[in-house]
């Protein structure tokens, strides 16, 4: 025992019931007790994240994909344009091929994050350690947030600057372009993984809630291209313009298209989705048995 | 202490735990006990808050397990040995439990060197073996050095040095004077570690007794005898009003204790005897019995149905059967 103590006469266990003064007279820790609280959660959860070797595994996939493809990109079409191709392009957005290719990474941590603690019934640990259900999910949320934003803006970052470097041609951007093409997107990006592990929480599967990830990301683009019929024109469009590949070039672009989001329109749409998700996954997580 | 009142919990229409009302007491090892299927794993996650009862409640210390400011300092937990992540180590593991409830990094070696896992403490948790997982599920139920701990089938995979620790470790706990709470489907098991028994059976309270009760009650004593006069000795023994039973094999049994007098009986009439010995029922027979009728899943062997009492002899289980 870590606690030696001498062991208590066989009598002990009758003598509580001939104390009326405290009906719960009990072992007593030198532990101190202190009342615990959602920091407490946060360093469980990054406790966690930073302990198994998928985490490393998928966020270097991950900067090897933006990094490598961006570099890539900017490498070929630098080396393929003549003096003129580029005039009025924005450089930046030669780094959107990378990252549409290292989303499926960051949705991959994120359903990882919760449904694998669904897999190996590790959950149940976590939530007898913690049993505000609620405060679980907001930690899960705040530090995988935090780490898939640090880790995608960073990675942006660096596709941002050697697109500068090496398309000479392109116009050089706005300060709105670099926010929008690196923080915006980033967050964008962040977002998406978040989604993710909320829909980790709801579905409590890993395989089937990267699937229905993936399904959203590709889905609505691949449904789009195959709408031939004149009477579908409205819905192909629009399937079309809020796709999250084409929501993603709109960080990039200034040109306001006919319809679709524009600007900072599909972080918006992105936080409200995700919002509404987290309210949905809260609620089912008081309401189902863990 | 755990007190339960009318914990029930359905699933659809099957009834897994059926309005148990008992409570769990510091200073001794409390068996919960029951065969497979028959709601332990259920009511424990009930009693952490994990499952939500379908009517009925459940208090520790007169609190809701989710009202707990600190819960690893007031419950430790073993559910299921299996229930960690592969690829984080053992110290990992416990560190974010530690972590989770403010308590400081160094339980976790104090814990880790509790049960022996120190030198693998920074292996990865799928290289252990289920022994080395379940003392990892009881270095994380002592983390917080709670009062009350509960243990789902501890003895799950552990070699006979394992089961023989943590049988002193659990009653060096309940000495200490914590609420122990053990789930086991093994009487015998049991009959070496707890103090107070609470068996169910398909959700049902078949018995909440002590130990030392549960073995007065159940386990018969009886004398077998064998002999080659068996008439002659049962019309002795008849007019001796000595109730005499016989036994499958050809042997004859008299309840209670009373091998010298039937001893003397035989002498004074002469009569040769093969056998006369004591003989005490175990408890894992009584167990079986009183949960005989509960059992859900039965194996469909050419053998006798496990619904009537295995053993030919009579059934001499059914005085206390109705308890």
């Amino acid at each position: 025992m870590s606690t030696p103590q001498p062991p208590m006469p066989q009598a002990a266990g009758a003598e509580w019931q001939s104390v009326p003064g405290s009906p719960y007279p009990s072992y007593t820790s030198p532990i101190p007790v202190t009342p615990t609280h959602l920091g407490n959660a946060i360093a469980s959860e990054w406790t966690k994240i930073r302990s198994v070797r998928s985490t490393m595994w998928t966020l270097g996939v991950f900067v090897l994909l933006v990094v490598g493809i961006g570099m890539l990109v900017a490498v070929l079409v630098a080396a393929n344009s003549g003096e003129s191709d580029l005039a009025g392009e924005n450089p930046l957005s030669f780094g959107v091929f990378g990252l549409l290719l290292g989303s499926m990474c960051i949705i991959t941590l994120g359903v990882l994050t919760t449904a694998s603690e669904y897999g190996t019934g590790m959950i149940r640990t976590t939530m007898t350690a913690c049993p505000t259900r609620g405060r679980v999910l907001a930690a899960k949320a705040i530090v995988f947030f935090l780490v898939a934003f640090t880790v995608t803006f960073a990675s942006v970052l660096l596709v941002a600057l050697a697109d500068m470097a090496l398309l000479d041609g392109a116009r050089t951007p706005s300060g709105s372009e670099w926010l929008k093409g690196t923080l915006g997107i980033s967050l964008y990006i962040a977002l998406l993984g978040l989604l993710s592990l909320i829909i980790g929480s709801i579905i409590r599967h890993s395989a089937g809630a990267i699937t229905i990830m993936i399904g959203l990301v590709l889905a609505p683009l691949v449904i789009a291209l195959f709408m031939f019929s004149e009477a579908l024109e409205g819905l192909r469009q629009a399937l079309f313009d809020y796709s999250i590949p084409n929501q993603l070039s709109v960080f990039y672009t200034n040109a306001l298209s006919d319809s679709g989001p524009s600007g900072w329109e599909p972080l918006w749409i992105a936080v409200g989705v995700t919002a509404a998700a987290f309210a949905g996954a809260v609620t089912l997580l008081q309401k189902r048995d863990v | 202490m755990i007190e339960l009142e009318g914990l029930t919990k359905r699933y659809g229409d099957k009834v897994a735990v059926d309005d148990l009302t008992f409570a769990v007491r510091p200073g001794i090892v409390t068996g919960f006990l029951g065969p497979n299927g028959a709601g332990k794993s259920t009511t424990m996650r009930m009693m952490l808050g994990l499952d939500r009862p379908t009517a009925g409640d459940v208090r520790i210390d007169g609190e809701h397990y989710d009202r707990l400011k600190d819960p690893l300092k007031y419950i430790g937990a073993l559910l299921d040995a299996k229930a960690m992540h592969g690829g984080r180590s053992a110290f990992n593991h416990l560190l974010f439990l530690a972590q989770s409830n403010g308590i400081p990094k160094s339980r976790v070696s104090e814990v880790l060197d509790t049960v022996g896992l120190t030198s693998v403490a920074k292996k990865k948790a799928k290289g252990f073996s289920l022994g080395m997982g379940q003392r990892l599920g009881i270095a994380g139920a002592l983390l917080g050095d709670p009062r009350i701990l509960m243990f789902d089938e501890p003895v799950n995979g552990l070699d006979p040095e394992g089961i023989h620790w943590i049988r002193n470790l659990m009653k060096s706990l309940a000495g200490q004077g914590r609420t122990v709470f053990v789930s086991s489907h093994l009487m015998s098991e049991m009959a070496l570690t707890a103090d107070h028994l609470v068996v169910i059976g398909q959700g049902r309270l078949l018995a909440d007794t002590s130990m030392a009760d549960f073995i007065q009650q159940n386990s018969r004593s009886y004398v077998r005898i064998r002999t080659p006069h068996r008439e002659r000795l049962l019309d002795v023994l008849h007019e001796a009003g000595v109730t005499v039973v016989e036994s499958g094999s050809g042997a004859l049994e008299v309840d209670g204790g009373e091998a010298e007098r039937i001893g003397e009986l035989a002498a004074q009439h002469q009569i040769v005897l093969h056998e006369l010995s004591p003989q005490q029922a175990s408890l894992e027979e009584a167990f079986m019995q009183l949960t005989a009728e509960s059992v859900e899943y039965h194996a469909h062997s050419d053998g006798p149905s496990p619904v009537a009492p295995a053993t030919p002899r009579q059934p001499w289980g059914d005085d206390w059967k109705r308890s």
